[in-house]
């Protein structure tokens, strides 16, 4: 586990990864949509809990929270002194994995809330 | 550097940075500046004037409602008013209001000397300029557009039933949009390329974060528009019905189009003030802001969360509930990251010791207004209260509280803020206040009665209403306060209009920590007399000396040895020098550019299409000249020192480089659009059973695939030019771009032969419309295409292009990427997707 954790820490963190879970997000919502408007518009109903949504939301959480783990042991690197605003290497680096991680817990709540209209809906109305 | 002691070298070095930035002058010359500072007040200044204007008009709509059954202006009068202000507001107002105060502020918040790409600045502004007298001025010929600022077919698209000014709106706003991707694509690169050394990420002024990622937004939420835009004026020139239901349409695609755009419209309105907060609290709370990372997170998470929210705008429009109740999740979800800005801003004054100076008394004012505006966006983003509340003044209410609150005040306290660090004066503190106490008192009364009158039934964009309604005192209240809201506005005017009679203040007047305030009252041209090392995120409260180094030309490029314009460009991560980029010197290029482009739109308003045609090749021969003398200049030296031992060089290409950045990011736009339109063929497939029409032609396998094999080749003999250009091998590259040329000419010509062999009549079916403006979208950029690879063999063979300096090459292989991209999409799509082909 803990040399996991070190190549973790090692691993380069940019703007890219910085938009890692809003993407996954993202997807999620684009998936959740189309899959809603393709069932209704080519089938006319879809069932309580469908599989495939329920796949596709699971995927997107675990990415989340993957991202946000990676993210989270980034954040808590060793070095530097708090409150850890300064311009150096360190301090970038946990800059980044920290707004990663507070990304990664917003993109969670919001793939949860685009999940829940299906859970209550059961029809194309 | 010791020398810097020597106080006649610093003289010399000032005297050249003088002669190199002198603004041109003289009546006309004068108008030639590229200079962000010259620029960025005059976009200022017209976007204010916008403003004003378009104020004014909502005043007329409020005094035509003050009593029932008014008769003070008829119906379609009232009809233009609300449509022009709208659109005024959106388009010619918060918009590019948010890009002219960043042009001016962006580069003396990152202590550089100017943006990378001024003279797109200057075309930016140009296009903005005579786009907003046209669109704005059309009312005075009672021409203006009067289908809602949202312009919904069908009634807009039929020209039995609206005017030229529907035309005029599409085309007019198109163009400004033109400029607003401009203007993005600058800040953007701006942010990402040109910070001071040391200033990595983490250390980036709060502002710079929210442009960047509002500019981003734009990327994404206005081609989408543009995309609108292109069907639409293709069905009301051409006929061609892709909103027309009769024929296979839908005038639902239009309103997924523009809502795309006009949902994150409101978040690039609104997160720039937020913006304004960010830099303003942390001065008149004293301290440092709190929850930096936090502050980003919300920018970041409000930018993605704000392009699912598009359909809450279409609740009523009879959508599977299941899919409003996906965009009724993340409008809920929306409101998180909208808090916690509010709150770390709450946290920082809680901290702080706190001055209650004009500007702060603007920002809390406007954060009341504006949360009230998102508790009633709370309240509307549910759907059953929606369909209560929609189309009502409730409506209104809600959107002018949001709008008010989260820009126009932010903005008037910005105002405030920044005024003595444009002009090197303060404004009143007296007038400042009692214009902001009236302000506020004249919202709330207009607004707050709309949520009531709504309630009670008052519809939307109506231009009287029944005395039984019971209504007219909430009308009356209503008017009263807009008149209110008008003389605090007023009362701001008159305070900038006696700035000129008033001495200049003091430097960094509110003791502010961060890069901006280094500009002097006296300022001079050069933007910053040498660029800073940065090591905090307030470097003139932290950094000992920082104010004297930087003035004594201690920190980097002190000097303008060569007699050109400069500016350092760094490493996007960390800030670490890369090179020293020459900018655009002040030229009629880009006014004139402007022009050419924006008679293209405006002729083919009044159906003058060849004299359009002929406006297009004026604006292609002036993109060409503009490029060829202004860009990719082979320097005479390969490179230079900017002082402190650090040597970089004056010419760099490929992905480091601001110019193959500016490349990629406007590709990222126009791939956006074109989504735009593959996203109509797509909607139209799954929303209507007989598309395609069971028994309708399309343009077959054959030509479609001819297009996308000839234009794939043509991408890798441009990909292999490349490569061996680098290595050398000139002669090889050369003939391999001609290659390319012959390639992506075969593909422009496949591409349209599909449609026209199988003989498709775009206005007899959507099908059809769609195959063919796919097509056509295609080939124009395979024609643009074309005229890349040819400029770039020109530059070769005239020798302003060379293996050590290849930029021109490196970023045309970014537009052929897209380019095959697109055309791989357009020719599957057409040619192969079920039922396409028979």
């Amino acid at each position: 586990m803990k040399r996991l954790r070190d190549r973790i820490a090692g691993l380069r963190v940019t703007l890219w990864t910085l938009i890692v879970p809003p993407s996954m997000w993202a997807a999620h919502f684009l998936f959740s949509y189309l899959w809603a408007a393709l069932n209704c518009a080519k089938v006319g109903e879809f069932a309580t809990f469908p599989t495939l949504f329920a796949i596709g939301t699971a995927v997107a959480l675990v990415v989340i929270v993957a991202a946000g783990w990676v993210a989270h042991v980034q954040a808590n690197r060793k070095g530097d002194t708090p409150p850890h605003d300064s311009g150096t290497e360190i301090d970038r680096l946990r800059f980044l994995a920290t707004a990663t991680v507070l990304l990664a817990a917003l993109s969670f709540i919001g793939v949860v809330f685009t999940a829940m209209p299906v859970i209550f809906l059961t029809d194309c109305r | 550097m010791s020398d810097q002691n020597d106080l006649t070298l610093r003289a010399e070095q000032e005297e050249r940075l003088r002669a190199v930035w002198k603004p041109p002058e003289g009546l006309f010359l004068r108008w030639t500046d590229v200079n962000n500072n010259r620029v960025g007040v005059w976009y200022t200044l017209t976007a204010f004037g916008f403003m004003l204007f378009a104020g004014v008009l909502a005043l007329i709509m409020r005094t035509q409602l003050a009593v029932p059954e008014n008769d003070l202006v008829s119906a379609n009068t009232f009809n233009q008013l609300f449509t022009l202000h709208g659109s005024m507001m959106m388009f010619l107002f918060a918009v590019p209001m948010f890009e002219a105060v960043s042009i001016i502020l962006l580069p003396q918040l990152l202590g550089a000397r100017d943006l990378p790409f001024p003279r797109l600045s200057a075309f930016g502004y140009w296009s903005f300029l005579l786009g907003g007298v046209f669109v704005g001025g059309s009312i005075f010929f009672n021409a203006a557009p009067d289908g809602g600022w949202f312009m919904y077919p069908p009634l807009t698209t039929r020209t039995d039933l609206s005017g030229l000014g529907a035309d005029i709106w599409m085309l007019g706003l198109s163009f400004i949009e033109v400029s607003s991707v401009a203007a993005a694509v600058e800040l953007i690169v701006g942010v990402l390329k040109c910070r001071p050394p040391g200033m990595r990420l983490n250390l980036m002024p709060l502002y710079a974060w929210y442009i960047l990622v509002v500019a981003v937004m734009i990327l994404f939420a206005f081609p989408p528009l543009i995309a609108g835009d292109l069907l639409f004026e293709m069905e009301r020139l051409l006929g061609w019905p892709f909103f027309d239901a009769a024929k296979g349409g839908d005038p639902l695609l239009w309103q997924h189009l523009f809502w795309i755009f006009g949902h994150p419209e409101v978040y690039i309105v609104f997160l720039p003030s937020i913006a304004l907060f960010a830099m303003l609290i942390p001065t008149f709370a004293q301290r440092h802001l709190l929850g930096y990372p936090w502050i980003v997170l919300a920018a970041v998470g409000t930018a993605f969360l704000s392009f699912g929210l598009w359909v809450h705008h279409m609740f009523a429009t009879g959508l599977p509930k299941i899919s409003l109740a996906f965009f009724s999740a993340a409008s809920e979800a929306v409101a998180i990251p909208t808090g916690i800005q509010v709150f770390a801003f709450i946290a920082t004054l809680w901290a702080g010791r706190v001055i209650w100076s004009t500007p702060l008394l603007y920002a809390v004012g406007s954060i009341a207004i504006f949360t009230i505006g998102g508790l009633t966006g709370v309240m509307v983003a549910i759907a059953p209260f929606d369909w209560q509340a929609h189309d009502t003044y409730f409506v209104v209410a809600h959107l002018h509280y949001v709008l008010i609150g989260g820009t126009l005040l932010p903005l008037f306290g910005g105002l405030y803020y920044y005024w003595p660090l444009i002009t090197g004066k303060k404004l009143s503190d007296r007038i400042g206040r009692i214009a902001f106490w009236v302000m506020f008192a004249g919202a709330n009364l207009a607004f707050f009665p709309m949520h009531l009158s709504g309630l009670e039934g008052m519809p939307r964009r109506v231009f009287t209403y029944p005395a039984e309604l019971g209504i007219g005192g909430l009308n009356m209240a209503s008017t009263v306060g807009a008149y209110l809201f008008a003389t605090g506005v007023l009362m701001v005017c008159i305070d900038l209009a006696l700035s000129p009679t008033r001495p200049k203040g003091v430097r960094n007047p509110w003791n502010a920590g961060t890069l901006e305030w280094l500009a002097k009252p006296e300022d001079e041209n050069w933007g910053i007399r040498s660029v800073p090392l940065i090591e905090s995120r307030y470097p003139i409260w932290d950094q000992k000396d920082f104010v004297a180094k930087v003035d004594e030309g201690r920190f980097f490029l002190p000097d303008a040895e060569e007699m050109k314009r400069e500016t350092i460009v760094t490493t996007v991560l960390d800030a670490r020098p890369l090179q020293v980029v020459r900018l655009g010197t002040p030229s009629f290029i880009p006014m004139a550019t402007a022009v050419a482009l924006g008679s293209v739109f405006i002729l083919t308003t009044y159906h003058l299409y060849w004299w359009s045609l002929a406006g297009a090749f004026v604006t292609l021969g002036c993109v060409l000249t503009w490029l060829w003398t202004g860009t990719a200049i082979i320097p005479e030296k390969p490179e230079k020192s900017i002082g402190h031992g650090i040597v970089v060089p004056l010419y760099i290409s490929g992905p480091s480089a601001s110019g193959w950045w500016a490349m990629f990011i406007t590709m990222l736009a126009d791939a956006t659009a074109f989504s735009g339109l593959v996203f109509g063929y797509y909607f139209y497939w799954t929303v209507h059973p007989d598309f395609p029409p069971p028994d309708a032609t399309g343009p077959g396998v054959f030509w479609p695939m001819v297009a996308m094999g000839t234009q794939l080749a043509s991408w890798a003999a441009t990909v292999v030019a490349r490569e061996v250009h680098a290595r050398g091998q000139v002669l090889a590259a050369r003939s391999l771009l001609i290659v390319g040329i012959v390639l992506t000419l075969a593909s422009l010509l496949a591409g349209l032969a599909g449609p026209w062999f199988t003989g498709l009549n775009p206005s007899e079916h959507v099908y059809p419309a769609i195959v063919w403006v796919l097509a056509i979208w295609t080939a124009a950029h395979a024609g643009v295409g074309v005229i890349c690879q040819g400029y770039t063999l020109a530059r070769s063979i005239a020798g302003r292009m060379t293996p050590r300096y290849d930029a021109d090459l490196r970023n045309i292989t970014v537009f052929m990427h897209f380019l095959a991209l697109t055309a791989v999409v357009t020719y599957a799509t057409i040619g192969l997707f079920p039922g396409a082909s028979s």
